[in-house]
């Protein structure tokens, strides 16, 4: 009798493969792996936000028990600087400043945790002692702390061949149209904020293993990277100038990313270039507070937009000033965060007809900012969605209608923006109503009221928003100043006996890729997930890859791997024809069964499989053994997911504190693989959105002193922070690539911080409060209730 | 240098220690114990909570020497010998309570010890506020707190399995 299988493909909820060794303490973390004779690093970080170093002593630190070796930049002086992958050109059309990066600072500091000096020794707890006894002459400098110093006249230079400290001068649109559009205006909207930086804190703290073969000359480094064949061609090309074939780069499991762990570090450079010094294995492993002051930190940015309308509230033009903190150093994507990741984004779901943005990207003495949780699309939509609120209160218009009013018509894509990017697909009406029926938008007042009977004040918000990912056609970020192309590979391998192994070159580090590509598979070829491997973060393993950020796992990865599964399907039928004496083109295949067309005859991809490996009934002639095949995939486009947010708020007046009590999520993420998965990636972007609305901060002091360097001062979301979360997709299929995805991986962190704040001024309308800044702390709130300056 | 002697997921184990070392380095670097995680060293994220005598305990911040003659278990000992998951683990994996797995460990061991001290048993409210000493970054803990609702009442016998409780 045959049992039907549960079904295991595109669309089912399928538990998590890799949950196992992760529950059982079994997962293989960077720093869970020990090499034989392996050495320990500390690094020495500058306390200072700025500084000359006039001397570095290190003898009483050689003299330290168990000390191998201690190397500051003189020892490094054959090794280029950390390279940046992406640039950006001014106004002008010059490129934009970009000064070197040194992987240990050479004559300054500029930024509290710019490493300075590298010690080696016999135990981490050695390293660290006698990293502590090295005695620096620093000159302590003044420090460019924020963006508004950093520009102010006579600044401190944080790079001396960079004096205005600006990094570039960009734009994008059509400044005659808005200037145009705004002199015929019904209503002028102005709104000014600043999108407040965040950690990314990655629960997993950032860790490197370098390894060296003499023998063989080849170089591994074991790190914690979303990325490990960037690395290896940012790390050999232009620090370490070693070839591909001599550096092998494994990313194991790696305890969340969310963009932090995109960055080649300087980490990563020192503890390979040191296991060949030294012919040992050296290990260094961030603690928290050293991941505070040297990963990159994200988002950061100041801005001033204004919003045209016509009389009946239709948008007629956009135009957005913003300054774009880099920190001290252009960290590897971080000057196409602010212009390609933002300024694209400016038109959301609106038929806003003419856009003009500016932007400035300012080097500051802090830490290096990078991609987090949504790169430049959290600050575009939270800038429109709160944009959108402050316009509706000013001209009278319901917010709701508003964006109704406004929104691109369903039957208007293909749509061209006027800031570069055309949509492929989407149905923002359909995501709206539903996301207003689900929270029970009608009913609000009443529940307002009922708290405001409890002495609590309640508020609503809603987010309209949209975000570019998938990225990218690499001809399109190419011409837009992409260093790399960004295509993704997959390699299909179906042994004898027909189970397969995949090699990807996306990387997992929480998005559960063995499960859902595994779940591609099953679909596709029919094959049991249980006899899937899914293989990654290996450059010794996979072929190549551009790795997992910007929600490209599923829409560039996974339709690689589905170009590959095509190959191996046109192969099996040939294969098939041959041994079931038939034409090629009369094999049907369906979920790993092969079929002459109207006849019985079939024969299952295992048979296939067994044909390809032991040819001895086989057209040799014409094809040659084995079933594995690989594709490139580049993309056509970005895809578009998008959606509707609604949170609900309340607050205590006598404390200021603001609640989450419901948050709605309707997202359309286009096909969706596994239902469960979507639902966790929203959930956790939404409380990542939520954090930065409500709780988290990084600040610096006016000397560019790190104030939030631990866990203890950077307000982290807890579990009674949050609210459940209720997540629902609306489906439209992203029409240009095979599997009709578009990616959920950073929706929730893009939708929710407006969506939050616009609920947080609603609660607190009655006070004639018309915006709030990020994050809205108790202090805040209770100041405006209570009437007293913060 | 000091020596302590613990039993460690049902082994007794004697080990050299520096007066300095913490719990968890010598699990991670002497016993191999690598499930037990680091995510703070300041006592804020839990990603190193273990049971010592039973006890919900951060291992990053309990030196070693305090654990002379104490009953270690951390999270390689939490499932049977032959392999069959506690129910805790098999809740946070039928709920997807879990995606890049590093606070995992810590969380699971914090949620048994908070459900086995409250068998009467615990609102979904009550969990979160059970969980202030744990941090997750990856899943906004919606899906950590359904799991440990549904764990408590196989915990406690109330439900026999899993797929029950979550009717």
């Amino acid at each position: 009798m045959n049992v039907m299988a549960p079904f295991e493909g595109i669309g089912a909820s399928v538990k998590r493969k890799e949950d196992f060794r992760f529950l059982s303490g079994r997962g293989q973390y960077t720093d869970d792996i020990n090499r034989p004779g392996q050495l320990h690093a500390a690094i020495l970080r500058s306390p200072h936000a700025h500084a000359r170093i006039n001397g570095i002593d290190l003898a009483a630190a050689k003299a330290m028990p168990g000390v191998a070796a201690i190397y500051t930049s003189d020892d490094l002086k054959a090794i280029g600087g950390l390279p940046c992958g992406w640039q950006i050109h001014n106004k002008d059309g010059s490129p934009m400043a970009e000064p070197k990066h040194p992987v240990l600072a050479e004559g300054k500091v500029r930024h509290v945790g710019d490493p300075v000096a590298v010690v080696i020794a016999d135990t981490k707890q050695r390293a660290r002692d006698a990293a502590e006894a090295i005695a620096v002459d620093y000159e302590v400098l003044p420090a460019a702390a924020t963006m508004t110093q950093a520009q102010a006249p006579g600044a401190p230079a944080v790079h001396d061949d960079v004096p205005s400290n600006l990094c570039y001068d960009w734009h994008i649109g059509d400044k005659a149209a808005v200037d145009a559009a705004f002199a015929r205006a019904a209503h002028r909207v102005v709104f000014e904020t600043t999108n407040n930086r965040l950690v990314p804190n990655a629960m997993e703290p950032r860790s490197a293993i370098g390894d060296y073969d003499p023998t063989t000359g080849e170089h591994t480094l074991y790190t914690t990277s979303q990325n490990p064949h960037v690395i290896r061609l940012l790390m050999g090309a232009f620090v370490l100038q070693l070839p591909e074939a001599k550096l092998r780069v494994v990313a194991p499991d790696v305890g969340g990313g969310f963009g932090s762990k995109i960055y080649h570090y300087a980490e990563e450079a020192i503890v390979t270039w040191a296991a060949h010094k030294l012919h040992r294995p050296v290990k260094w492993t961030a603690d928290r507070t050293e991941a505070f002051m040297s990963d990159a930190h994200g988002r950061d940015h100041i801005s001033r937009a204004e919003l045209a309308l016509d009389a009946e509230g239709r948008f007629l033009a956009l135009r957005v000033h913003t300054q774009a903190n880099m920190g001290a150093y252009l960290s590897t994507f971080a000057p196409c965060v602010p212009t390609y990741l933002y300024a694209t984004l400016l038109a959301g779901v609106y038929t806003t007809p003419a856009i003009y943005a500016e932007v400035k990207a300012v080097f500051t003495n802090t830490v290096p900012v990078d991609a987090y949780r949504g790169a430049g699309r959290p600050e575009a939509t939270y800038l429109l969605e709160r944009l959108v609120d402050v316009a509706a209160q000013q001209t009278g218009f319901d917010r709701v209608e508003l964006r109704r009013k406004n929104f691109i018509p369903t039957d208007a894509f293909p749509y061209q923006t006027p800031v570069a990017l055309q949509y492929d697909s989407g149905n923002y009406f359909a995501t709206l109503d539903q996301a207003l029926e689900a929270s029970g938008w009608a009913g609000f007042e009443a529940r307002r009221a009922e708290a405001k009977a409890r002495g609590r004040l309640r508020g609503i918000g809603v987010s309209t928003y949209l975000e570019a990912c998938g990225i990218a056609p690499s001809a399109v970020v190419g011409s837009l100043g992409a260093r790399a192309g960004l295509y993704e590979v997959g390699t299909i391998r179906v042994h004898p006996t027909g189970s397969v192994t995949v090699l990807t070159g996306a990387h997992s580090h929480g998005q559960g890729h063995e499960t859902t590509f595994a779940q591609l598979v099953a679909d596709k070829l029919g094959v049991p997930i249980a006899n899937v491997d899914v293989v990654h973060g290996d450059t010794a393993k996979v072929p190549f890859g551009m790795g997992t950020y910007g929600s490209r796992s599923l829409a560039v990865g996974g339709s690689a791997m589905d170009k590959a599964m095509d190959k191996i399907i046109a192969k099996g039928k040939k294969i098939a024809a041959h041994l079931m004496e038939a034409s090629v083109e009369d094999i049907e295949f369906e979920r790993g069964v092969f079929r002459v067309a109207g006849t019985d005859k079939q024969k299952a991809l295992a048979e296939i499989s067994l044909a390809a490996y032991v040819p001895h009934n086989y057209p040799i002639e014409e094809l040659e053994p084995g079933l594995e095949e690989t594709a490139f995939y580049d993309p056509k486009n970005f895809t578009y997911p998008g959606g509707c947010h609604i949170a609900e708020v309340e607050i205590e007046p006598e404390t200021g504190k603001v609640s989450l009590v419901n948050f709605t999520a309707v997202d359309d993420v286009g096909r969706v693989i596994n239902p469960m998965i979507v639902e966790g990636q929203v959930q956790g972007g939404v409380a990542q959105g939520v954090g930065q609305a409500l709780l988290e901060q990084c600040v610096y002091d006016a000397d560019g002193q790190l104030m939030s360097g631990s866990m203890m001062d950077y307000t982290m979301p807890r579990a009674d922070d949050l609210a459940p979360v209720s997540v629902a997709t609306h489906t439209t299929l992203c029409t240009h690539n095979p599997l009709g995805v578009k990616g959920c991986g950073e929706v929730g962190a893009i939708g929710s911080p407006p969506a939050v704040m616009n609920a947080v001024v609603d609660a607190l309308k009655d006070y004639g409060v018309t915006h709030i800044e990020m994050p809205a702390t108790p202090p805040k709130i209770w100041s405006i209730i209570h009437g007293k300056a913060a | 240098m000091p020596q302590v002697t613990l039993t460690v997921n049902g082994q007794t184990h004697s080990v050299e220690v520096e007066g300095r070392t913490l719990l968890v380095e010598l699990l991670r670097e002497k016993l191999r114990l690598t499930g037990t995680h680091v995510g703070c060293d300041t006592s804020q994220c839990g990603a190193c909570v273990v049971h010592i005598n039973g006890e919900s305990v951060k291992s990053c911040t309990t030196l070693a020497v305090m654990c002379q003659g104490a009953q270690v278990t951390t999270i390689e000992g939490l499932a049977k010998p032959d392999g069959t998951l506690h129910p805790m683990q098999e809740a946070f994996r039928e709920y997807h309570a879990l995606q890049c797995g590093f606070c995992t460990p810590g969380m699971v061991m914090s949620a048994v010890d908070l459900v086995a001290k409250n068998p009467q048993g615990l609102s979904e409210q009550e969990i979160r506020e059970g969980l202030e000493g744990n941090l997750c970054r990856c899943t906004g803990y919606h899906n950590i707190v359904k799991a440990i609702a549904a764990a408590q009442d196989v915990m406690h016998g109330r439900r026999e399995t899993l797929a029950a409780a979550a009717e």
